[in-house]
């Protein structure tokens, strides 16, 4: 188990669980790969043939909109047949467990899972547990990791910015409780990028946070000052109920990105938010819709990253074996 | 039945005895040490050359998970279990369904063990009521029911002023009050230390103060009280310091940890695993080397091994989601031993840990082999390796962080009571 459970004998993806303990080369292997599917979107007949009669399934345990459809575009355009599964509001109220629930699905003749789940571990606990000709893909796991969507980031940012290594990039809001960030930061720092700062309240910054190698601001006024790369995270609604914020009116207040505060970054900086957005909670509408966001461009570089990611591990066996 | 132990290395650390040494028992006791009684005439020799003898094991903290749990392990297993990992004397945890809060249930649990004829079984009885922390047992007819002292198990018990009314109560009888020290708010929900590790993984995290804080509130409440208190497995750096600073004082406290948190840290847990969730987590390396230091100096008396039988099912969920627990009573000796050679300390003072000094706690008179003594006895190859896996324990409970590992020191021959209770299979 001390093994990187995510890469067969020849240290080539089988799954893709977290971004941690991946070389840089796979990273910028899936960031090339992905640009080859960029125009597939721009041609008359949006789908190439690579995956064809291969069935992957969407098995979602947590509600997802955004993930979970670009995932299906990502498999459709790969001609994949793609099935669809809201579990938690079958199975799992019946009691059936995560992984009988797996099982069943894998009798079906499954070639890859995508998986969101709400426990940190569970794409793991299933990667472990299925047949080594099935591929899983981690779209989330509890606080953990969430993989495609540190990739697309990186996408994103390689595409604005061309050259990581000179970066400065700043990660603000509610990194605790947030699987986007631990994989933003891990792939920031596995592709060389050599300043990345996470910006929030003590009360939303992991304990020793900057093992992970960042530096950790409380102030967004000397955070952002001279970054090149803003990302915004979503801050849930719950978190105003427990201690760990007094109101969404003072986290706007101290840690909402404003034009203002926007203006400290470098001239040309981008920002980014994984979504969905809470408008007025971490960001001002005339940034989110302003000339720096790319926030729409993630959406759509997200699908191109999902295809790379699903037909790279499709291409990879377990044994090692091409 | 007499019996006539030969050849061996005796180990028996409160008589201060290591020597190659004969053991003579007869009717369950032991009769003499070194050299034959007259009239002495063997039923059995047990030929120990190469092997130490040393007293039965006592263990603080073994969970047999009866009443209630059956299906995750039953009274003949986990007997079977303590046994052949040379465990003759147990403490379980009152944490059953029901919790014992009742003399009857007490009595009940007291009776199926003895009449599996193996290890002693010593329960602790429920500080409060259900273990819901309002209203205390009565804890004077479950001593008489054969308690050896009162315990909260994990369950939180949050009101302080509850706690202070139970040691006072305790302390009326002079019974010992065993407390697990974790604060109820800042553990909640928790399943790893909160460290580099919890961050990584997005793992909801305990911090260490969670056990400083509660300790704090134990010992101050000790103070108040006069209960005399045994602290159960300490996790932290910052707990021993508390636990040092009390001895120093004079405060009447004992404390042990649990084997496996003398070797491990978060680090093992490696990608969520869940044989590593354990209840305290495990900490950082830095509070691992404490526990190491604080068994080497003397202000941790004593070592568990916290066994607690979890079936299969309940570990193939999500690390916070999986049960916590390892199974441990077959690991407790070869553990202990495999510190023991890694901080050099002796054997002796090694088996101190699990033999004497667990009895000195408990305030009996066993843990020792003089004359006259009841004959549990544990016969060890302190050289054989073995490998840790789900076909060589007999407990019900095979998930441990040590499966796969390769472990010195394996039991020979375990008597309670001077009958044999326990004999390895011969090896081809």
């Amino acid at each position: 188990m001390r093994n990187n459970p995510q890469l067969n004998k020849n240290g080539e993806l089988q799954h893709l669980l977290t971004i941690e303990g991946l070389p840089a080369t796979t990273l910028r292997h899936i960031l090339d790969t992905a640009e080859t599917f960029l125009d597939v979107a721009e041609r008359e007949v949006k789908k190439v043939p690579l995956l064809q009669g291969k069935a992957i399934f969407n098995l979602f345990f947590e509600p997802s909109t955004r993930t979970r459809t670009t995932f299906e575009i990502a498999a459709k355009r790969l001609s994949a047949d793609v099935i669809n599964l809201n579990v938690g509001t079958s199975s799992q109220s019946k009691g059936e467990t995560l992984l009988d629930t797996v099982d069943n699905l894998a009798a079906m003749q499954a070639d890859m899972f995508v998986v969101r789940h709400g426990q940190s571990g569970a794409a793991h606990l299933i990667a472990r547990h299925v047949a080594p000709h099935i591929h899983v893909v981690n779209a989330g796991d509890g606080r953990h990791a969430h993989p495609t969507q540190g990739l697309l980031d990186m996408f994103t940012i390689r595409h604005y910015k061309k050259d990581l290594t000179r970066l400065r990039v700043a990660i603000v809001g509610d990194l605790l409780h947030s699987r986007v960030a631990r994989s933003q930061i891990h792939a920031l720092t596995t592709l060389g990028v050599p300043e990345v700062r996470i910006i929030g309240p003590k009360t939303l910054i992991p304990t020793c946070a900057e093992r992970m190698g960042v530096q950790v601001y409380h102030d967004m006024a000397t955070g952002l000052k001279d970054v090149d790369v803003i990302i915004m995270l979503r801050l849930q609604n719950e978190r105003m109920r427990g201690a760990l914020l007094p109101s969404a009116q003072e986290y706007f207040k101290y840690y909402g990105l404003t034009a203002e505060k926007l203006a400290l970054a470098r001239p040309d900086a981008i920002v980014m938010h994984p979504g969905p957005m809470n408008r007025g909670v971490e960001i001002e509408s005339s940034v989110a819709d302003g000339v720096q966001s790319v926030i729409l461009s993630q959406v759509t570089f997200g699908i191109a990253v999902r295809m790379a990611v699903m037909s790279i591990l499709m291409g990879n066996k377990a044994g090692g074996e091409a | 039945m007499k019996i006539h132990i030969k050849n061996g290395r005796l180990i028996d650390p409160k008589n201060h005895i290591d020597a190659q040494c004969d053991v003579f028992i007869a009717a369950g006791k032991v009769v003499a040490v070194g050299a034959m009684p007259e009239n002495f005439t063997a039923n059995r020799t047990i030929d120990a050359a190469g092997l130490v003898i040393c007293p039965g094991l006592v263990d603080l903290s073994a969970r047999l998970r009866e009443p209630g749990y059956e299906y995750k392990a039953t009274l003949e297993s986990e007997m079977l279990a303590a046994v052949a990992g040379g465990v003759t004397s147990l403490v379980c945890p009152p944490d059953t369904d029901p919790p014992l809060d009742e003399p009857g249930l007490v009595e009940m649990l007291k009776h199926r063990a003895r009449s599996l004829n193996q290890a002693r079984v010593y329960p602790l009885g429920a500080l409060t009521q259900k273990l819901e922390g309002e209203r205390l047992t009565e804890m004077a007819e479950l001593h008489d029911a054969g308690c050896i002292g009162f315990s909260h198990a994990d369950m939180p018990l949050s009101d302080t002023l509850v706690l202070m009314r139970a040691m006072q109560y305790a302390a009326t009888f002079g019974f010992t009050v065993w407390l697990r020290p974790q604060d109820a708010f800042l553990a909640k929900d928790g399943v790893a230390h909160d460290g580099e590790v919890a961050s990584r993984l997005g793992l909801p995290a305990i911090p260490s103060c969670a056990e400083s804080i509660a300790l704090s509130a134990i010992l101050s409440l000790a103070r108040e009280t006069g209960a005399r208190i045994h602290i159960c497995r300490l996790s932290s750096r910052e707990g021993i310091a508390l636990i040092r600073a009390a001895k120093m004082e004079g405060l009447p406290v004992t404390c042990d940890i649990a084997v496996h948190h003398a070797h491990l840290s978060e680090m093992d847990i490696g990608f969520f695993d869940s044989n590593c969730h354990l209840v305290p987590p495990l900490r950082s390396q830095r509070d691992r080397d404490a526990l190491r230091e604080g068994l080497v100096d003397g202000t941790i008396d004593a070592i568990c091994s916290d066994h607690t039988p979890v079936d299969d099912d309940a570990k193939l969920l999500p690390f916070a989601e999986a049960e916590a627990g390892a199974t441990g009573l077959e690991l407790l000796l070869p553990l202990t031993l495999k510190w023991a050679k890694e901080t050099g300390v002796s054997l002796p003072a090694a088996i101190a840990r699990i033999t004497s000094e667990p009895t000195r706690i408990l305030a009996l008179n066993n843990g020792h082999l003089g004359a006259g003594q009841p004959a549990d006895v544990c016969i060890f190859d302190p050289e054989r390796y073995w490998k840790v896996e789900p076909g060589s324990l007999k407990s019900q409970g095979r998930n441990t962080p040590f499966l796969g590992l390769e472990l010195q020191g394996k039991v020979k021959y375990t008597l309670v009571e001077g009958h044999v209770v326990y004999e390895a299979p011969t090896e081809i």
